[in-house]
């Protein structure tokens, strides 16, 4: 029988944290799905052999320190501003590859119209979406995104869509626009849907390497803190009330110009 | 006998307990310490050692990428 120390022996080594990311402990909350995004993002970067191409272009939300966990060039933008000021970086440096990473509070709400100008007009960019529904950051307010009769800190007898407004599908709207090349909607809370997307991703990167206009890639994502659950209770709570109404999978793919929609 | 075999490494003071990695073991090879780490987390570890086939699911989904999978073919 072969014992333990047998197997682990670096010859035998067939996962491990990738060289992009920073060895330091995150500020994140356990179980959040920013952790296996920063992850998949490091990883295809490296894989790539993008590091010295990269600027990433960091939001306002859980993930405004996103620049000490991925050894690339970055940038804070204001709150939502994010495509604003990597449609700047791509102009004036056309050869980087850049990518902005947003929460939903700050793509949907305070960013919407920045995202939507920026998609329609083909920015060469890949833009990371995590949506979770809530304002994580801030104490757990309603986002655009929220879904219908959930409950948030500032809705706590549930989203009211007559009085609040329906839920944004960021993704479904800017899949219609001209500029949008590949639009997509994954989740990561499986390994198998985390190695989706983490192929997701990787093809976003590369319709941006090929200049075909902006790649947009949704996570459907659990803030576990602001939703009030476990960790594992989120991913199944995401699972069955998230997933109906932003459902999984391609929306668009095609070049910049080409409005062919999936849906 | 099983033509694969695995193990893990979970560094023990970067795990912050959440359980994603024991609920996506196919094996049901992880579980949560009862001991905790510096930081107060009940950090993962293999509970079930012989079970483990290096499929990497646990290091897949861990979000503070704290596990190292190995594996190893049996002839
Ligand atoms: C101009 C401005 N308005 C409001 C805020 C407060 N604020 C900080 S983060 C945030 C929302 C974050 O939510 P989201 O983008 O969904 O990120 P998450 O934390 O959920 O990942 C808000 C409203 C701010 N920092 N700046
Ligand atoms: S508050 Fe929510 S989004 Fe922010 S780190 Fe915690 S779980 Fe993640
Ligand atoms: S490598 Fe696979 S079998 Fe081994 S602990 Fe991880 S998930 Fe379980
Ligand atoms: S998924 Fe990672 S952080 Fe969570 S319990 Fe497992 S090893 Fe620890
Ligand atoms: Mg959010």
């Amino acid at each position: 029988m072969m014992e333990i120390k047998d197997i682990i022996k670096p010859e035998n080594l067939v996962y491990g944290k990738s060289n992009l990311l920073v060895d330091t402990i995150s500020h994140y909350c356990p179980g959040c799905t920013h952790g296996v995004v920063h992850k998949l993002m490091a990883e295809l970067i490296d894989e790539m052999g993008l590091q010295e191409k990269t600027v990433g272009v960091a939001p306002v939300g859980c993930a405004v320190f996103a620049y000490n966990y991925i050894e690339i060039d970055w940038q804070e933008a204001a709150h939502g501003r994010a495509p604003a000021v990597a449609t700047g970086i791509v102009r004036l440096n056309p050869g980087k590859f850049v990518f902005t990473y947003q929460g939903d509070g700050d793509l949907a709400s305070i960013g919407a119209a920045e995202i939507l100008h920026a998609c329609n007009r083909g920015e060469n960019i890949l833009v990371v979406f995590i949506n979770n529904g809530i304002y994580g950051m801030t104490g757990g307010q309603m986002a655009p995104t929220s879904l219908e009769n959930m409950v948030t800190s500032t809705t706590p007898f549930g989203r009211d869509s007559e009085r609040n407004g329906y839920p944004m599908k960021m993704t479904e709207l800017v899949a219609q626009l001209p500029g949008t090349s590949y639009v997509t909607r994954q989740s990561a809370q499986t390994a198998a849907t985390v190695r989706k997307c983490k192929r997701a991703l990787k093809k976003g990167i590369q319709n941006v390497l090929e200049k075909k206009g902006t790649s947009f890639v949704e996570v459907v994502s659990t803030c576990n803190s602001g939703w009030k659950m476990t960790p594992v209770q989120a991913n199944k709570w995401m699972e069955e009330n998230m997933f109906p109404y932003y459902p999984l999978g391609d929306l668009k793919d095609s070049k910049k110009g080409e409005s062919v929609s999936k849906n | 006998m099983a033509k694969v075999r695995g193990a893990v490494v979970v560094a023990k003071e970067g795990c912050k307990g959440c359980g994603l990695c024991v609920e996506a073991c196919p094996e049901c090879v992880l579980s949560l310490n009862r001991e905790v780490n510096s930081r107060g987390y009940h950090y993962s570890y293999m509970e079930n050692p012989e079970a483990c086939i290096g499929c990497a699911n646990c290091g897949v989904v861990c979000p503070d990428t704290c596990i190292e999978i190995y594996r190893v073919r049996l002839q």
